[in-house]
């Protein structure tokens, strides 16, 4: 029963920022690494990311992000998370965003941070191991 | 893991977390996908099941995205099913049909699911059809199924879809051609899309040509409704059609639809039954093993061997 089952991955890019390169080359990535990935497109709403993982039932959220925003959004999408009750899915994010930022959101739930130059194998074993085994 | 009464109680109640589990598990499992539509059935054939087909690019997911708004602004709750490609090498998928949608994520009215062939062939998914029901199930009043967008034999959508819309646009290449094989005859509405654009009023009169070419009598003509979905303009004279197809096929057609495609349902599901109950017995016998070093052998062709295996077992 198991045979059947695909690690989806929903993509996000929270908040205005229009970086998406890094977004791209991560979802192609996973994309090729047998997943389905979904992606969000720019420009949204830690509400809209949270009601995508939802209806999406994805296993896994990675959220992009290079516009220094992350301390303002990302405790908001954790906060959402919890509201609507998807406490198993796995968020990790990837960016622009500062060493010393990363204990704090390691702490409200970002399992992982990975930034510029991280190799794509790496994010790839990344998510084949950490994807939970919930079905 | 999760219960499956409960998944059901929670799609019957229209809540969105339920409907999304049990999308997964008509993906994932035909053993769950068996249980849970047997206990949703009854409570789907509601909804009106719309198909969108056509090349990649002509517009469909920014046209859906006008649809629904459409569909919101007359009162109505919306479904939708966008089917993209499974790379046949990895297994993976690109699924980035709602892109074009996300505004309406977050409104509680509509559900937007998207969802990779898996390498079924026709331009939708295997697992397409019980999403369907279990939209419907939901309370839906209208679903819409996006297809994959190669433009030539995305056929299997006649049995998801009551109302079949086939949509181009110009400047797609070799144009009309691209839609001529099989799709043409599966319209029940033509949208020319990009109507912004040079050359749409040639593509609207390339498939009034193709019509005319048919000259089978028939109940209904499928109408050509020319948009442009980046502002919404022809849209809801799209609906009006779409509206004008359901109270034209509730005349009569429908019921005759439903139960072809009860039929073919049936059918296809007394095939897999079958044939994986008799492989299943058949492995277990030795005269399997025996039947196919004969085939190796060149003593008997593979389909005579399986005429005499089903002899026998029939008799
Ligand atoms: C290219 C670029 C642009 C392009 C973007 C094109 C595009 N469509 O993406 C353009 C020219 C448009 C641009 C504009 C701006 N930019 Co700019 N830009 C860059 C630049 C040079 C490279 C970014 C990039 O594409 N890298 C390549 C990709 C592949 O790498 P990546 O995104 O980092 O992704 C990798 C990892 O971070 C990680 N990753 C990324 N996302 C995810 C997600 C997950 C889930 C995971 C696991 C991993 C992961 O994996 C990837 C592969 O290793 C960076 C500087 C830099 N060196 O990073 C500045 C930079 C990001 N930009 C910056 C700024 C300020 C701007 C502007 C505001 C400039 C301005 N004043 O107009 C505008 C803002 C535009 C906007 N509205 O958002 C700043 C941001 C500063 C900050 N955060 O504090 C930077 C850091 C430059 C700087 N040093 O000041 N920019
Ligand atoms: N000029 C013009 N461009 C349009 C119109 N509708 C859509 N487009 C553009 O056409 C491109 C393709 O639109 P999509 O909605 O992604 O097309 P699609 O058929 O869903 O494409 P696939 O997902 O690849 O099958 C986008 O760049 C749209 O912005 C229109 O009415 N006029």
């Amino acid at each position: 029963m198991q045979s059947g089952r695909k690690i989806r991955v929903l993509i996000a890019k929270p908040g205005l920022d229009s970086h998406d390169r890094g977004a791209k080359v991560v979802a192609r990535a996973l994309r090729d690494a047998g997943m389905e990935v979904i992606y969000t497109g720019l420009r949204q709403t830690p509400e809209q990311i949270v009601e995508t993982a939802l209806q999406e039932d994805v296993d896994v959220i990675g959220l992009s992000i290079l516009s220094g925003a992350h301390m303002a959004l990302f405790p908001r999408i954790m906060e959402l998370l919890k509201e609507k009750g998807l406490t198993d899915v796995v968020v990790f994010a990837g960016g622009i965003i500062p060493e010393e930022d990363i204990p704090e959101l390691k702490k409200i739930g970002i399992k992982e941070v990975f930034g510029p130059g991280t190799p794509t194998e790496t994010i790839i074993k990344y998510v084949l191991e950490n994807a939970p085994k919930r079905r | 893991m999760v219960k499956i009464e409960e998944v059901v109680k929670g799609v019957l109640a229209g809540d969105k977390r339920s409907v999304a589990r049990a999308i997964t598990m008509v993906e994932n499992s035909p053993e769950e996908a068996q249980s849970l539509i047997a206990a949703v059935y009854p409570n789907t054939g509601k909804a009106h099941i719309l198909g969108l087909t056509g090349p990649g690019g002509s517009g469909k997911s920014t046209l859906i995205e006008k649809m629904i708004r459409e569909y919101r602004r007359r009162g109505k709750t919306v479904g939708i099913i966008a089917v993209d490609p499974t790379s046949p090498f990895t297994g993976g998928a690109f699924l980035g049909d709602r892109i074009r949608m996300q505004e309406l994520t977050t409104d509680d009215g509509v559900f937007i699911r998207s969802m990779a062939t898996r390498n079924n062939p026709g331009g939708i998914a295997k697992a397409t059809k019980d999403a369907v029901k279990i939209l419907d199930a939901s309370g839906k009043d209208v679903i819409i199924v996006e297809t994959v967008g190669a433009g030539q034999s995305e056929v299997e959508i006649i049995k998801v879809a009551q109302t079949i819309i086939v949509i181009h646009a110009p400047g797609l290449g070799d144009e009309i051609q691209a839609i001529k094989a099989g799709i043409m005859e599966i319209a029940d509405i033509f949208v020319i899309n990009k109507a912004d654009r040079e050359n749409a009023d040639k593509a609207v009169m390339d498939i009034q040509a193709m019509l005319q070419l048919d000259n089978k009598e028939k109940a209904w003509t499928p109408p050509i409704i020319k948009t442009v979905a980046l502002t919404g303009e022809g849209v809801p004279q799209l609906i009006e059609k779409i509206e004008e197809h359901w109270r034209f096929l509730q005349k009569g057609l429908l019921h005759k639809r439903s139960l072809e495609k009860a039929e073919a349902e049936l059918v296809e599901a007394i095939k897999d039954k079958v044939t994986s109950s008799i492989i299943k017995k058949l492995k277990r016998e030795k005269r399997f093993e025996e039947i196919l070093r004969r085939i190796v052998d060149r003593e008997i062709d593979p389909v005579s061997a399986a005429e005499k295996l089903l002899d026998q077992i029939l008799e």
